[in-house]
């Protein structure tokens, strides 16, 4: 494996974590601790098999496992406002640009639910490469995905209506680039 | 799936056919019944602007250039796994060792996989070792020989009696290589010469020699060349003579191939 095999992942990779955390910053910071974690772990990868798959995978496991220490600080933090949490994206909803909209419903998607969708979606990967990846079966990622492409067209909807009802437009948000 | 069949497509359909997940002629028969679902077809198509517009939401970034931060990582990534690659290659992590501490760890450090199998094949195991002198004192830009070519008399000497015969140096002077000098090494079965060569441009070669290991019979394996292209360096070798060579050099094999030739035509008695 050479460096070019490797850099020509990072694209996916990157555009992959964008879509997973909303925020480019992160989202590099993701991949580049993929990336470190490879190295310390290249011998789980056997040579021939698919580099794109295993690095996914590696990314996966590193999200989850970042989520779940960011769960836990948050709850030492500020045990009684956990629910907050899940409403947290739900900011007013401002159709200032439809990607921006489609990014927070995006963020609004059970965790599980928006890595199937994404997985599936960006990278055009088999259900059952999405199951090896994400360590479910794969009528789990099927569910899932499911439950995404539903939720996620009602979220957009719900954020199209009330424009349409008041015609207003909030002050412009930032950006993340 | 009966293609013919009229029953309403399920959402799971649905999904298998956006992502295409079916086979062609599953998809045909599916497609067939979506013609005669308007309900499901609408499905379809929210879910199709839905995937579109999650394509495009994050396009840029396939084509933005990488943070300097992340060619870093990947560069060192890639290097992690050539280095793994080259230590499973050699026999695990013995062969790294003796690469970084010199030959002398080979002969006894080498373990694992590859070095049992090396050890069932005594000539492979000859070239490996020619291969690894070649990759630790090739580079080497301060001390490549012990013994220059400026004393190549004394150095012939010195290697014939440590060698246990008399040695001829071969002279590579129209093939453009000029004599570099030699060492000694430490093999299987006795002392190894390794002479290295360079050419105008500062490419070397090194011709690694010494008694042919146990169990392989001059004549039999004859003096016929054969190509190692699998080590951390290419090379030919044979075996003639009670001895055996090894020419090792980041060539291509034609190169490679004359360059051996004329060794042999040079050493032959």
């Amino acid at each position: 494996m050479d460096r070019q095999a490797l850099l020509e992942q990072i694209p996916g990779l990157r555009r992959y974590a964008r879509a997973l955390t909303g925020d480019a910053w992160t989202a590099d910071d993701l991949v580049q601790d993929t990336l470190e974690r490879a190295c310390a772990k290249w011998r789980l990868w056997r040579v021939g098999s698919d580099l794109r798959a295993w690095l996914f995978t590696v990314m996966h496991n590193l999200h989850v496992s970042q989520l779940r220490q960011t769960a836990r600080q948050g709850e030492l933090a500020r045990p009684l406002e956990l629910g907050e949490l899940a409403q947290e994206p739900a900011a007013p909803a401002a159709p200032v640009d439809g990607s921006i909209d489609l990014q927070r419903c995006l963020l609004r998607l059970p965790e599980e639910q928006r890595v199937a969708l994404l997985l599936v979606t960006l990278e055009d990967l088999s259900y059952a490469e999405v199951a090896r990846i994400t360590g479910v079966p794969v009528g789990t990622v099927m569910s899932r995905l499911s439950r995404a492409r539903s939720r996620l067209q009602e979220l957009m909807e719900a954020t199209a209506a009330p424009a349409r009802a008041d015609g207003q437009q909030t002050p412009a948000l930032r950006r993340l680039k | 799936m009966d293609p013919r069949s009229d029953h309403p497509v399920s959402e799971d359909e649905l999904h298998a056919l956006l992502d295409g997940q079916l086979q062609a002629g599953q998809r045909a028969a599916l497609e067939a019944r979506l013609a005669r679902d308007p309900a499901a077809s609408a499905t379809l198509q929210a879910w199709q602007r839905q995937q579109a517009a999650l394509r495009a939401l994050h396009q840029a970034v396939l084509q933005e250039p990488l943070p300097a931060s992340l060619l870093a990582a990947a560069g060192q990534a890639a290097q992690a796994r050539q280095q793994l690659q080259q230590w499973w290659r050699w026999g695990g992590l013995a062969a790294g060792l003796a690469l970084a501490f010199g030959l002398g760890w080979l002969t006894h450090g080498a373990s694992g996989p590859g070095a049992t199998l090396a050890r069932a094949q005594p000539v492979r195991e000859f070239v490996h070792q020619a291969a690894l002198a070649h990759a630790v004192y090739a580079p080497e830009v301060r001390h490549p020989v012990e013994v220059g070519s400026a004393q190549e008399e004394h150095l012939v000497q010195w290697l014939s009696k440590r060698l246990g015969r008399p040695l001829k140096v071969p002279k590579l002077a129209e093939q453009g290589f000029e004599l570099v000098g030699g060492r000694l090494l430490p093999g299987d079965d006795g002392a190894r010469a390794q002479f290295m060569y360079q050419d105008a441009r500062g490419v070397r070669i090194t011709l690694y020699l010494g008694s042919a290991p146990t169990g392989v019979h001059a004549d039999k394996a004859g003096t016929e060349f054969r190509y190692a292209g699998d080590g951390p360096v290419p090379g030919f070798y044979w075996v003639d003579g009670g001895f055996a060579y090894a020419l090792s050099g980041t060539l291509t094999r034609p190169q490679l191939l004359q360059l051996a030739q004329a060794v042999y035509h040079q050493l032959e008695p």
